[in-house]
């Protein structure tokens, strides 16, 4: 674990290779394919949010505006491209995103890192608004309500790839989200990233031994825009238009869910959440107006029970897994599951029904839950609900009793196995 | 000069509806630290539940009744949602309000639509107040200066002439010699947070009539109130009455002037071809770049002075 480049760390990037290679042959359909490139896109803007939040402390509202800043820039280079007034590969085009994102880091970053902890998250807020504000008014750069559209196929093909197949757009963002996400895992063991760390923790002690928390908090913010901006890049050759949202509040805020739903205390947490909010973004919306409701009571849960995120939970049971002792916690996780399940069936049903008694412009309110037909204007509907739901709710907190009955027994295990 | 004294009445209305939200953001920060990032939700559930309640009961009960639903809920927020977060530090709980706040306005959404609601001026207030030059201006406006001024004295009062109005000064500067003398210092936090919730309520009731009551105000009028803190100086009260106000009147006054500085050349005489490469961007009112001034003067302020006009910290 010394050093970066060591064999089983080179072992462990060729299997994330291969992974990324084969996973389109697993999920051929046109929709998981676009999904899969949605979050090669996600995970490369999280991880970068990342290197803000986890790594150097910096809570940030803003950082989509370097995203869709570097997706604006690339789009007109797509653009400029086809007009014939610019030679680039489109395979290079994101580097021109992440450039611009990079530039305007710096620019931005100068002022906003001078204050840490919340003033600096609300100046990056304020900062996002007045570019968001500004996009609106430069419509001849940012296109206006209807954006910028490009198209990704103007390079023409050259050894075979026009990227106008979406499987050859998914490879280039397969293949950039391996080369950020090496990029990026490298620099945390640099001087810079480790100094990060210091400043996040104490940035007076970062002074102490003659780094100035400023200049680090400013080089980091750069860079972080400077992948951020890869995204951007990415984002508009994948979809082809880009929008002053791409840059909003809306989507400064995603990517802040995203980062702490899969944990910010590890490198690989920003991962897990990208592929979950993704996945779950798309999933939901399809089944329930409500979902972003869902999606907020999710990311309230995760602060309030385990603010450390996925990654936290996930790194919790490596003791238990090392002394072998792991299958002796899963009785407890599956009869928390089991109650689990039955709360949340509850508590969905009876934001479903509120929302079907709300909707106003179909007559016939009653709707299929999971196979079981609710009808809100029926008494009999909410009080089953309602029960369902208590049960539930009982039920966890028994179960909730059971697990930390389950660690408390297995802990002096573990400490005799020397895993803890 | 018609147009400057009315445009300076509306500024002065907007700007002390600022400061009814922005006082609250401050005092909870400069208290607990905590960047209350709802708070322009519970401005929001303000304006509905005043809404709501003055379908059954008329407006002025309402206006009474919505900030203090507001005020429970904002003290519950503290007890339940806060207290259990303050142990992880400070991001925690300030992702924790700002969860809060989407939590709010899909909630919003859930009850009462996407579509703004029809909370309506109270009949009473409806007449012309008095008619400056050729401009008939509305007593609501009146009103809506009349309740924030008397909020403003009221708040003053209790935070300087009224016993716990001294434990709170008491509890900003040096939480563990109060507590040491008795007080529950817990609950007086919770205080702090129901009664910012229920300003930030009360100007929602005033403010959702006289604007407009939708799912989106909470959005809109939130960064603003981040501005006029950070402008103001975090945690300063005077601070953010001030930067209220200048930010209220900028606000105001940009949107009103419809001139760009095209017009201005024009003027003295200087005309700008529309093929000219900067026809666009010198065409572009001031009214147009009304939403971007509050944040570029907050951004000029960081630069110059980074406490803000009345802060006393650094960070």
């Amino acid at each position: 674990m010394s050093t970066v480049f060591n064999l089983r760390r080179a072992a462990f990037w060729a299997a994330v290779a291969i992974f990324f290679a084969v996973l389109p042959l697993l999920f051929k359909q046109s929709f998981a394919l676009s999904m899969l490139s949605q979050m090669g896109i996600a995970m490369i803007f999280a991880l970068s949010y990342n290197m803000l939040l986890g790594q150097t402390g910096l809570l940030s509202f803003g950082h989509a505006v370097y995203f869709g800043l570097g997706a604006f820039f690339c789009a007109h280079a797509l653009n400029l491209i086809g007009a014939g007034k610019l030679w680039f590969p489109v395979t290079m085009v994101p580097l021109i995103g992440g450039f611009a994102g990079l530039v305007f880091g710096l620019l931005f970053g100068f002022v906003t890192t001078r204050r840490a902890g919340t003033p600096f998250a609300m100046i990056s807020l304020g900062i996002a608004e007045m570019v968001a504000a500004s996009a609106l008014m430069f419509t001849g750069f940012f296109g206006g309500e209807g954006g910028i559209a490009t198209n990704r196929t103007v390079g023409g093909t050259m050894m075979g790839i026009s990227y106008a197949p979406q499987i050859q757009v998914y490879y280039l963002i397969a293949g950039w989200c391996l080369v950020s996400m090496m990029a990026m895992f490298a620099l945390t063991w640099t001087p810079l990233g480790r100094m990060a760390n210091a400043v996040r923790d104490n940035p007076e002690r970062a002074k102490f031994v003659g780094y100035n928390p400023t200049r680090v908090r400013w080089l980091m913010m750069s860079l972080a825009s400077f992948f951020a901006g890869i995204g951007g890049g990415l984002a508009a050759i994948n979809y082809e238009i880009v929008t002053a949202e791409t840059l909003g509040l809306v989507a400064s805020g995603n990517v802040v869910l995203m980062a702490f739903i899969g944990g910010v205390g590890h490198f690989w947490g920003p991962i897990i959440g990208a592929v979950l909010v993704t996945l779950l973004q798309s999933a939901l919306s399809n089944y329930t107006q409500a979902w972003l409701l869902y999606f907020g009571l999710f990311f309230l849960v995760i602060i309030m029970f385990s603010p450390g995120g996925i990654a936290n939970l996930v790194t919790l049971h490596k003791p238990a897994w090392k002394a072998r002792l792991l299958p002796r916690l899963l009785p407890s996780y599956a009869a928390a599951a089991v109650a689990g399940s039955v709360m949340m069936l509850g508590f969905f049903a009876l934001i479903e029904m509120i929302y079907h008694y709300e909707a106003k412009e179909s007559v016939d309110k009653a709707f299929s839950f999971f196979g079981v037909e609710l009808d809100p204007s029926k008494a009999s509907a909410w009080i089953g609900t309602l029960v369902v739901f208590a049960i539930g709710i009982a039920l966890f907190y028994g179960a909730r009793k059971v697990v930390r009955r389950a660690w408390e027994n297995l802990t002096p295990e573990l400490q005799k196995a020397g895993a803890l | 000069m018609e147009f400057f004294f009315v445009t300076l009445l509306n500024s002065l209305s907007y700007g002390l509806l600022l400061f009814m939200l922005s006082s609250g953001l401050t005092l909870i920060f400069s208290m607990m630290g905590v960047l209350n990032f709802a708070h322009a939700s519970f401005y929001m559930l303000g304006a509905y539940f005043a809404y709501q309640v003055g379908l059954h009961t008329g407006f002025w009960p309402a206006l009474f009744l919505a900030p203090l639903i507001v005020g429970a809920l904002g003290a519950a927020t503290e007890r339940f949602g806060l207290r259990t977060v303050h142990k992880f530090g400070h991001v925690a709980e300030l992702l924790f309000t700002f969860g809060l706040a989407y939590v709010i306005e899909e909630v919003v959404h859930l009850i009462w639509g996407r579509a703004p609601v029809d909370y309506r001026i109270p009949a009473e207030l409806d007449f012309t107040l008095f008619t400056l030059f050729t401009t008939q201006y509305p007593a609501y406006r009146g009103f809506m200066m009349l309740v924030s001024v008397g909020m403003l004295i009221a708040l003053y009062l209790l935070l300087t002439r009224t016993r716990i109005g001294l434990v709170i000064q008491a509890s900003l500067t040096h939480p563990e010699m109060v507590e040491s003398l008795g007080h529950n210092v817990p609950r007086v936090f919770m205080l702090v947070f129901a009664g910012g919730a229920a300003l930030a309520g009360l100007a929602g009731v005033i403010g959702g009539n006289a604007f407009i009551t939708e799912p989106g105000m909470a959005v809109a009028v939130g960064s603003i109130v981040f501005v006029v803190v950070v402008f103001g100086g975090m945690g300063s009260l005077a601070g953010a009455f001030i930067a209220s106000l200048i930010i209220g009147g900028l606000q105001t006054f940009s949107v009103a002037l419809d001139y760009s500085i095209l017009d201005v050349l024009g003027i003295i005489g200087i005309s700008i071809s529309r093929d000219s490469s900067w026809h666009g961007l010198l065409a572009i009112t001031v009214s147009q770049t009304a939403p971007v001034m509050p944040y570029l003067m907050m951004v000029l302020m960081l630069i110059v002075r980074p406490r803000g006009l009345m802060g006393t910290r650094e960070t």
